[in-house]
């Protein structure tokens, strides 16, 4: 990992995350409040994620490093019509590592092919946001205690989220079962479905919640965007089918939990938030962790 | 009547047949045919069992690499190669998709950075006979359909 980008999460083979899992359980007992005194790194946000930048800073102030950048593309050069070539190739001037949030799909591999340092990627438009992968790896075995044999729940938009479908392939290292839970209109799409075929995976769709939740070992829900649908009250009606409440979760699994990307709309009642199956919030606070092990990692200090 | 090929025979060079007749430019454009001064005839149109409507180019005294010629399977890939010495066929080729593409299609998804900055563009091919093309940045699938030549 040493040296290298992480742009997608199949950069990384299966012993490599294991590793970046590991690293963030260590970073979680202790602090490292020193391993990055004199690093510089480049936070560079060309669209702002709050939610994801403040994860980053916190990962890097955590390890005593420090930070430079912008957190969108309105107080950066870019607003002047700079390329991203030139901003790229002037920031890894000054920076030990970039990590970079961009809207375009695929920006963030060319970023890494012109950088003179490596880049991690915060996320490129609708493509690829590894981060997010490895933090949910995180939080499923820490709560599970394993990574192997799960039954795992994806819940809501399945077409569209880009995090359901690289937590799908990373998941399928390490032989689970799927059950999706979807609008018609919003399936796993088949490219998806086909690879899961291909590795002989099982998995099982479904239109509604069911009783079928008692078998989840994860529930992983996602948004349904407003976007996705050209008829309004199409939107208001599969928004309001898949809202999870907490009497739905009486007969399910001890060992359950339920995870989200986060920000929610309506998909989890807030009814849900004090069980303690309920681990949304906590799986945020685990994104620091894990980018202090993907950092550490890849700067070769751990 | 006899089905002839309506262009007239080369002393030395390269005969690319059986080339889809509305790929014709296509062809000329990716080998770059059009910057070359090479004495050049081609015809279009003229009738094939296989394709329909196909194209032909006559090319004097031109011979190309594999690694070349095999960028027109992208949109020939039933293209055949003569290559004539003296007025006579001494080889016959066929054109193979290759397994990357680089810097010939341009990727079909509009919000992807290749259609933004200058970059060249990279392809895996992930299915040869349908030739779906894997965008190297993106990662988003441009397949036939929607292929077009930059
Ligand atoms: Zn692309």
């Amino acid at each position: 990992m040493k040296n290298r980008s992480l742009v997608s999460i199949s950069d990384y083979s299966k012993e490599e995350i294991l590793k970046i899992l590991e690293l963030a359980g260590e970073f979680e007992k202790q602090p490292h409040a020193d391993l990055l005194k004199g690093k510089v790194i480049a936070s560079l946000f060309f669209e702002p994620s709050t939610r994801t930048r403040l994860s980053f800073e916190s990962a890097v102030q955590k390890l005593g490093g420090s930070i430079v950048g912008f957190s969108d593309s309105s107080s950066s050069s870019t607003t002047k019509g700079e390329s991203l070539n030139d901003t790229i190739r002037t920031v890894s001037n000054y920076a030990d590592l970039i990590v970079m949030r961009h809207p375009i799909e695929g920006s963030a591999r060319f970023a890494s092919e012109i950088s003179g340092v490596p880049v991690v990627n915060a996320g490129d438009g609708a493509n690829q946001h590894p981060t997010q992968t490895l933090l949910d790896l995180y939080s499923i075995k820490k709560t599970q205690g394993k990574l192997e044999d799960l039954n795992i729940f994806l819940v809501g938009d399945l077409k569209y989220g880009r995090t359901v479908h690289s937590l799908l392939e990373a998941m399928s290292m390490f032989n689970p079962t799927f059950n999706f839970i979807s609008h018609e209109k919003l399936q796993m799409p088949k490219e998806y479905k086909l690879f899961l075929d291909k590795k002989g995976i099982k998995y099982y769709e479904h239109e509604q919640f069911t009783d079928i939740i008692s078998r989840a070992d994860i529930m992983y829900m996602t948004r349904v965007q407003r976007e996705r649908f050209s008829d309004p009250i199409e939107y208001e009606k599969t928004k309001n089918t898949y809202v999870l409440r907490n009497e739905m979760l009486k007969n399910t699994k001890e060992n359950l939990k339920i995870l989200h990307p986060l920000p929610r709309v309506n998909e989890i009642h807030q009814s849900v938030d004090s069980n303690p199956k309920a681990y949304y919030f906590e799986q945020a606070l685990n994104g620091v962790y894990t980018r202090q092990a993907i950092i550490a990692a890849i700067l070769g200090l751990k | 009547m006899k089905k002839e090929l309506k262009v007239s025979a080369i002393n030395n060079g390269t005969v690319i047949d059986h080339i889809p007749a509305s790929n014709l430019y296509k062809v000329i454009t990716i080998l770059n045919l059009d910057k070359i001064s090479n004495a050049m005839t081609y015809g279009s149109n003229l009738e094939s069992k296989k394709l329909g409507s196909k194209a032909i180019i006559k090319i004097s005294d031109k011979f190309f690499e594999d690694e070349e010629i095999n960028k027109i399977a992208l949109v020939a890939p039933q293209a055949k190669l003569n290559i004539i010495k003296d007025y006579l066929v001494v080889e016959k080729k066929v054109v193979e998709v290759p397994d990357k593409i680089v810097g010939i299609a341009k990727c079909v998804n509009p919000k992807c950075i290749t259609n933004f900055e200058e970059v060249t563009t990279k392809f895996t091919v992930i299915n040869k006979e349908t030739v779906d093309l894997k965008c190297h940045y993106c990662e988003k699938i441009t397949d036939q359909n929607h292929l077009v030549i930059k």
